[in-house]
This record gives C-alpha cells, structure tokens and sequence, in this order.
C-alpha cells in the first residue's frame, strides 16, 4: 500500500508540473484556448492522451499485469443521458471559469490562490450531484 | 494560432502522460481526477452513493494524488518557471458559479478533461470521446458567449 501511495504521489508530481508547464494552471490560457486564440491547449490534451494510449495499448502486451500486482484494464464507461448531460454542464462550468478538476490543483502549485474558491465550488457541485441527482 | 508557441505545449502533455502511464504500468491505476471529489466526499457523507465500494479503496490514493499534482506544479513555479507565482485575474464569481458547475457536471458525467480526456481517449472509449467532443464544444460556446457580453478576461 505504501509503495502504491509512493508511485501515485511521483505520477501526480509529474503531472502536475505538465500542467503548469502546458500553462494550463492558468485560466487566463485556458480561456484564450476556448476563446480559439491560442490552439495549444489541444497539443497539451492530445499528447497527453497520445502517450496515455500508446502505454494502455501496449503495457498488456509487454508486461503480464502492473508490477504492483492486479491487472492492465481499459477505462471503461457506458454511454447514457448522463454521459452527456454531464459534459454538457462541465463544459459550461469550463468555459465560465477556465477551471477544470486537475488544472484547479496545479492553480494551488502555481500560488494561483483564488481557484480555492473553485475547489470549494466543485466539492459543494459533486455534493449536489451525489446527493440529489443518483 | 499558437502566440506563445507550441513547446510548453507539446512538453506539458507528455509530461502528464508520462505521469498517467507511470502509475498505470506501476499500480493498474487510472490515475483520473474528477472522482477525487466523489471519493473524499466519502469522508464526510453517509450518504449511500459516496460509501459505494469502489470510493472507499480509491479515496486515499486519489488525495495522494491530488498532493502530487499540487507539488509537482510548486516544483515547477520554483524551478523551470520564468514569472514565478502567478494569481489570476478572474472574478470570484466566475470561479464559484464555474466551480459549481464544474463539480456536479464531471460526476454526473462520471469524468473530465483528464477521466474522459486523457485515460478514456487513451482506453479508445467512444463513450469518452463524445463526452470530449461535447465539453469542447460547449466550453467553447460558452467562452465565447461570456467575452460576447463583455465580461473581461
């Protein structure tokens, strides 16, 4: 378990420096990407997924299953109402805010302060959901 | 098209990938983000639907994980960055109403730009790849919408 927390904590170190060196701890650029002034951002989503699909295509046939154990499994999620619905929202939440789950965390690594009152936001968003919408 | 060019870009993506990848080789872990919500929510509501299983084994990783990924963008603003520490410019309110809509769209969507985005692309979902296609567009719009009524940045 403790080796598990260690490679999780490395991956996120990672990650999160990605983030904020794409800039996209910044929701002045993520705007400026939504706004179709600055394209980069999709460069930053698709070489991310890119390399995430090159390892989650390839790691199966390589290795038996992870070195930790378990096994090498899709992300699997079923279509429904919900799928969309949801990203309909997000996408309207996105494109007033320029935040989104992962960035707003690099927002706190960059010093970017005031996105805790995104945080707070999403956690009272994700409660509704839970609680009223299940 | 690309004003401040295409290097941060192209480096921050593989860099989050490589992250994503290193723990999915190393653990079988999704290393997803929208779920941290749901997850440590589970810390504080009785509610059913935050006690379902799969929160209650994911939930100490996901916080783990949450702490890289503020870290790991510290490391950077001390190291490799040339501004240093950076405070946006956004009202309060576009954050909170923005937050909100955030929150509860990603979890009724079950993902986000990294859940659906990164591992569901990445997984070849096709129920991920309309969830990208429908919040890219939407955010567009919206941005769009919300400079149209001359809210500035």
């Amino acid at each position: 378990m403790r080796m598990r927390h260690l490679i999780v904590f490395i991956g996120g170190l990672l990650f999160g420096f990605g983030l904020a060196f794409g800039g996209m701890s910044k929701q002045e650029i993520v705007l400026s990407f939504l706004q179709l002034k600055d394209l980069g951002l999709l460069l930053l989503l698709g070489g991310s997924a890119f390399v995430t699909a090159l390892t989650i295509n390839l790691a199966p046939k390589v290795l038996k299953r992870p070195f930790l154990g378990g096994e090498f499994k899709r992300r699997k999620r079923t279509l429904s109402k919900r799928t969309i619905i949801g990203a309909i929202i997000f996408g309207v939440g996105w494109g007033i805010s320029g935040q989104c789950p992962g960035s707003a965390w690099a927002s706190l690594g960059v010093g970017n302060i005031p996105v805790i009152i995104g945080i707070a936001s999403m956690f009272i968003g994700a409660y509704i959901m839970g609680r009223f919408f299940t | 098209m690309f004003p401040l060019g295409i290097f941060p870009y192209i480096v921050g993506g593989i860099l989050i990938g490589i992250g994503v990848s290193f723990i999915y080789i190393i653990t079988g872990l999704h290393a997803t983000q929208s779920s941290f919500f749901s997850t440590t929510l589970s810390y504080f509501s009785k509610i059913p639907y935050f006690q379902q299983k799969q929160y209650l084994n994911s939930r100490g990783w996901r916080i783990t994980f949450a702490v890289g990924v503020i870290l790991g963008a510290l490391v950077y603003t001390l190291t490799l960055s040339s501004e240093g520490f950076f405070t946006t410019s956004m009202q309060w309110w576009r954050l909170a109403l923005g937050g909100l809509l955030v929150g509860f769209g990603t979890r009724l969507s079950k993902g986000c730009t990294s859940g659906h985005g990164i591992s569901g692309l990445g997984s070849l979902s096709t129920t991920s790849l309309y969830a990208v296609i429908t919040f890219l567009v939407v955010g567009i719009l919206t941005a769009m919408i919300v400079q149209a009524l001359g809210v500035v940045p």
